[in-house]
């Protein structure tokens, strides 16, 4: 059997979630900062992808990098293109997976005592230390929980994959492209082979966090005093 | 150094105007809760941007609305004690005090630690977890980790609120030989009387927003200008007045004529006021300010009496009651068990017998 659907799921979630956590952390940053009139639009377009239909997002996402696209426009000049290529597997999973290390990760950050944050402030701790040495820890296990949810929507983004990166075996077909395109040509045993596949990583990503999390949290803080 | 705060905050359906210089003393911010005592706190810490006004150090500008000053909270570093404590959860107790300790040498870093440690009495501790400590260690954490950085103005938003009260009067008077050796300034919020009276050598009464009293202590206590600060200091024996000649007022709630010290302004006097605790029974020397008085209700604590009564003729009237507190010695001189005197005649003295205009 060919293993190449594993390689290339595992390649895509793995930087999609990489990226999502990057844009996911600076988003909630900026927006638990942020108390503009534009707060509920912003929040409500950052949160867009995961309302949308995945359908609807490859299509957004094949306007905006396809040739006529603006971004298209820009990686043509540039002298690539990503569409039909692993990038825009990437593309897609990331812009998919986004939302929930977004919202997940804002929402800890809110959860943080605002006493604390005046507490260091008081001591002249500067506002990036804050985040780093104070918000982040407190925050660590929302964090957390946010990555897993990003991971778990990159590993089976389909909808917009199919749209932006197409099915190319080999280069773009993640594990849920090759179960769709095996169950059409009848292949139903290779295909739940791959479904078990796809279920055991999910699991074991879901479960090892949690317990790793579970552990940090009982050796940092559990909950409020006595 | 002088604390100088002469500030304003609007928010929609609250006003903030308080202005006060604070010196080498505690300072007690007294009022009810949402008179404005913490925001007052939170401006002069720099987490709270006043409207207008002006707030100094010394010589040192933190704020000032006409100049565009506004120095951040990093750079004011006062000692901030907050209410819930605000311990860093994920950091030990010495892991707390040192984030505050930035930019210095390891080793100079483990002697501030040790010794603040020390000083609030929580050796062997250092490595714990805040929720490892019993309320009143981390009501010491915190002020170790508030005093580790020198502090020149120490604040504190109600640092009892969140014990009991046995381990309330331990900690105040620990908290009491700090901040005598705290060499700053330092203001204390609180809404508990008795509190602020043994801490705080001068009072500042916020009620609403602004200030309605302030000055030493027994002035205040034994003094309140207004009614509103007589009230908040725990006077309730108050009365609308009618001044007469011969330093005799007639107070109109209470139904009787009183003697009162020879003041200023008299005849601009709108109140009257005695605090439950100055009315005593009559003595035979006590000639005049005595009334008879019919005992209404008596409500026991476990050592003071407190009785509330209304003057001899007057019960029936839409008449006030006075309310008088007397040791239990005292009240046990009065009456005998099983039998409550009906009448007591009582005693103002002229000198406890306040006026406010």
């Amino acid at each position: 059997m060919n293993m190449l659907p594993l390689w290339i799921s595992l390649k895509t979630a793995v930087s999609a979630t990489f990226l999502a956590f990057i844009l996911g952390v600076a988003a909630a940053k900026l927006m638990s900062v942020y108390q503009g009139r534009f707060k509920s639009v912003l929040d409500g377009v950052l949160i867009l992808p995961l309302v949308l239909p995945p359908t609807v997002v490859g299509f957004l996402l094949l306007v905006l990098f396809g040739r006529r696209g603006p971004l298209g426009q820009l990686l043509a000049s540039l002298g690539t293109t990503v569409i039909f290529s692993w990038s825009a597997t990437v593309i897609a999973a990331t812009v998919v997976a986004f939302p929930l290390m977004y919202r997940t990760t804002l929402g800890a950050f809110e959860q943080v005592d605002r006493d604390l944050l005046d507490a260091a402030r008081t001591m002249g701790v500067p506002e990036g230390s804050i985040f780093t040495r104070i918000i982040i820890p407190l925050a660590w296990p929302g964090i957390a929980a946010g990555t897993i949810l990003a991971f778990a929507r990159a590993l089976g983004e389909f909808g917009a994959t199919l749209m932006l990166a197409g099915n190319i075996p080999g280069k773009t077909q993640t594990i849920p492209l090759t179960i769709f395109f095996l169950v059409e040509s009848g292949e139903r045993t290779n295909a739940a082979i791959w479904v078990l596949i796809i279920i055991i990583i999910s699991l074991a990503t879901v479960t090892g966090l949690r317990y790793w999390t579970n552990r940090q949290v009982l050796s940092n803080r559990p909950g409020k005093g006595r | 150094m002088t604390l100088a705060v002469d500030i304003e905050r609007n928010l929609p359906g609250f006003r903030l105007r308080v202005s006060f210089a604070c010196r080498r003393e505690t300072l007690g911010l007294l009022g009810s809760s949402g008179s404005g005592k913490s925001m007052t706190l939170r401006c002069i810490a720099g987490l709270d941007r006043p409207t207008r006004g002006r707030i100094t150090l010394g010589q040192q500008v933190w704020f000032d609305s006409e100049e565009g000053i506004n120095l951040p909270p990093q750079q004011r570093k006062v000692g901030f004690l907050f209410q819930n404590y605000a311990l860093f959860p994920h950091l030990t107790i010495a892991g707390n005090i040192a984030i505050g300790l930035r930019g210095m040498e390891k080793k100079r870093k483990q002697i501030i630690i040790k010794e603040m440690i020390a000083k609030v009495k929580l050796d062997g501790l250092e490595e714990r977890y805040p929720h490892q400590l019993s309320g009143g260690q981390q009501q010491r954490a915190a002020l170790a980790r508030a005093l580790a950085l020198q502090p020149q103005v120490l604040l504190l938003d109600e640092p009892f609120s969140a014990l009991d009260n046995h381990l309330r009067s331990e900690m105040e008077q620990e908290l009491a030989v700090l901040l005598s050796t705290f060499g700053g300034s330092s203001v204390y919020v609180t809404h508990n009387l008795e509190e602020a009276y043994r801490l705080c050598p001068d009072l500042l009464i916020l009620d609403d927003g602004k200030v309605i009293a302030e000055g030493p202590r027994e002035d205040i206590f034994n003094r309140p200008p207004n009614p509103a600060a007589a009230r908040i200091t725990g006077c309730h024996n108050l009365s609308r007045v009618k001044v007469l000649p011969d330093n005799t007022v007639e107070a109109l709630d209470w139904g009787c004529f009183l003697q009162v010290m020879a003041e200023n302004m008299l005849e601009k006097a709108c109140h009257v006021g005695i605090s439950s605790h100055h009315i005593r029974p009559a003595g035979k020397d006590d000639l005049i300010n005595t009334v008879p008085c019919r005992v209404i209700n008596i409500m026991e604590s476990p050592h003071q009496v407190t009785v509330d009564v209304k003057l001899v003729n007057h019960e029936r009237n839409n008449k006030t009651c006075l309310k008088l507190s007397l040791s239990k010695e005292k009240w046990l001189q009065i009456s005998s068990p099983g039998s409550v005197p009906e009448v007591l005649k009582l005693y103002f003295p002229p000198e406890r017998v306040f006026l406010t205009f």
